[in-house]
């Protein structure tokens, strides 16, 4: 056994809490903003302390917004982020349950060139086809709508060649037996293949959330109402205005308010995070 | 590899991958069609007629200093960004690896970041390091350093790598956890019996062992730099002072928005899908390798 001696474990220690100090200090350094008076810290004069106007800055985002230039309720682009991850989330894990089923599971023309096709979208994001996705999506009336903030996102790749190898490692014996019981397609995948996928689809969609919700690019150029914003594009308008009129207790309440549900997320749900994490990078 | 058991039927099949090859089609394809289209073509001014110019947008664009300026800051960034938060994530994580009481707990103080947006990323840190009211500005002004991100290119570049390898510590960190857990014990024991010191076997032992790991995460952490920092400069400099901080797709985004020259930003819209599959075949290719990670 490779012993380590007591000295190397307290250096260890001390290591692993200076990384989770640089780690946590920008996020303390928001929850403490957003606690204080915004004249402090306009004036550089914030303290390293909670300040006494926790509930009333976050009452005052969530229902109301800033008094300034977007009056928009983070509540309400809190909903629209929800909608857009839940959108991109479910859509994509039924779209490439689906397709994976019938690549792996039927024989018909042109199976590999489809197969194909869906593979090779890995290799343009969202990034490198912006204008003229945003003009398809103009041109089918779907600016500001939650379909046209989900749909080109919601094809993946990835999802179809995870739920592809999965399948591939389902014993044949379950689907001979299911067709000795006289099932059909869609009863094998529904009393079959689904019950032996879930672990598979929660832990993408644990993924999937996260992505969803922290879309940017893509919301940025296709909302212009206020009433569509997500919360990532909100928080950017907040501190477009100059900045001695920028309210920062507030930005930071919107900071924080949009780091919690992914945050949430990974923390209690660890274990799938990890493995949803590792299989779609795979 | 194929089934063997499978089920018959003729049109089951195309009715199951239709929505998902819709939307690629009309999201991906078309889109991507327009993009080497609209690259081999120029616009006047007004809109109203467009000229067929073979490569002259690709001539323009790789002449212009702006943009050959652009492609190696954004291969700097990532560079940057790739190595600082490497090197710290895998420190943590061969840290984290040892025995200790509360492993467990480390891991899930060190994930979390992982969750963070990078539009979030960028607020949080432009509001340490602001100038006037930025708490971390105020020692660095006290300490006698000259601080403006928002007129000083150089700390604005900076600030964003900076900010963008503080985001991927926790992804490198779960993945060299991973890679390092893969390790078998047996064969650190059999170097620690040969005498090897702590320092020596990690350098001799466990790090040759871990290159895989190293090289798939360097990968995607260039990836990640060239794309996901969009929403980290946009929210921190939008890309100034001047365009010391604008990047390849930084530059796509406000050409097309500011410029209106669509050539100009579908040409460059194709040379980063080149660049995007060249990365990913590399991905590929080394995935293929069998690499235990």
């Amino acid at each position: 056994m490779v012993e380590e001696e007591g000295f190397r474990r307290y250096v260890a220690h001390i290591i692993l809490w200076i990384g989770i100090a640089i780690v946590a200090f920008p996020v303390y350094i928001a929850i403490v903003a957003s606690s204080q008076d915004n004249a402090l810290i306009a004036n550089g004069q914030m303290s390293l302390l909670p300040g006494g106007h926790f509930f009333e800055t976050y009452y005052q985002t969530i229902f109301v917004g800033t008094s300034g230039s977007t009056r928009e309720p983070v509540g309400n682009m809190m909903l629209n982020s929800l909608v857009m991850a839940l959108l991109i989330a479910v859509g994509k894990i039924a779209i490439s349950i689906i397709s994976a089923y019938a690549i792996v599971y039927f024989r018909f023309p042109f199976r590999m060139p489809i197969f194909w096709i869906i593979f090779i979208t890995l290799m343009l994001p969202v990034e490198v086809r912006i204008y003229p996705t945003y003009k398809i999506v103009a041109d089918l009336h779907m600016l500001d709508s939650y379909a046209g903030l989900s749909l080109p996102l919601i094809a993946s790749a990835t999802a179809t060649l995870l739920f592809r190898q999965f399948f591939m490692t389902v014993p044949d014996e379950l689907l001979e037996a299911s067709r000795i019981d006289g099932a059909g397609p869609f009863r094998f995948f529904w009393d079959t293949l689904l019950p032996l996928s879930r672990t598979n689809m929660a832990a993408l969609f644990v993924i999937l959330f996260i992505l969803g919700w922290n879309q940017y690019l893509w919301p940025l150029l296709i909302t212009t109402r206020d009433d569509m914003q997500t919360i990532q594009i909100g928080i950017r308008k907040m501190i477009t205005t100059t900045d001695a009129l920028t309210e920062w207790p507030v930005v930071m309440a919107t900071a924080v308010l949009a780091m919690l549900p992914p945050v949430f997320v990974v923390v209690v749900m660890q274990k799938l995070f990890v493995r949803g994490l590792v299989e779609t990078e795979k | 590899m194929q089934k063997q058991a499978i089920f018959q039927s003729k049109l089951l099949p195309y009715a199951l991958v239709a929505p998902q090859l819709a939307i690629v089609l009309i999201f991906f394809y078309w889109p991507a069609l327009q993009a080497v289209i609209q690259s081999f073509l120029l616009q006047d001014a007004f809109g109203l007629s467009t000229t067929f110019v073979w490569f002259d947008n690709y001539i323009e664009l790789l002449k212009d200093r702006a943009y050959f300026k652009a492609i190696v800051r954004t291969f700097f960034f990532s560079f940057a960004i790739a190595v600082s938060s490497l090197s710290f994530a895998l420190l943590l994580a061969v840290m984290a690896d040892k025995p200790l009481r509360g492993s467990m707990l480390y891991r899930t103080l060190l994930i979390w970041p992982y969750a963070v947006a990078p539009p979030v990323v960028g607020v949080l840190w432009i509001f340490m390091l602001h100038p006037s009211l930025g708490i971390i500005a105020r020692y660095l002004r006290a300490m006698g350093v000259d601080w403006n991100p928002l007129l000083d290119g150089d700390q604005a570049a900076t600030l964003i790598i900076l900010a963008a390898a503080w985001k991927q510590i926790s992804y490198n960190f779960l993945f060299f956890l991973a890679g390092l857990q893969s390790i078998p014990r047996s064969v650190l024991e059999a170097a620690a019996i040969d005498g090897a010191r702590p320092m020596r076997r990690f350098w001799t032992v466990t790090f040759p062992l871990l290159s895989p790991t190293i090289f798939f995460l360097l990968v995607v952490n260039i990836v990640y730099a060239f794309f996901d920092t969009f929403g980290i400069i946009d929210t921190m400099t939008r890309g100034g002072p001047g365009t010391s901080t604008v990047t390849l797709v930084y530059k796509v985004y406000s050409d097309g928005l500011l410029g209106g020259n669509l050539g100009s930003s579908a040409a460059q819209s194709v040379i980063l899908m080149i660049m995007v599959i060249v990365l990913t075949g590399i991905q590929f290719r080394f995935v293929e390798r069998k690499v235990t990670y």
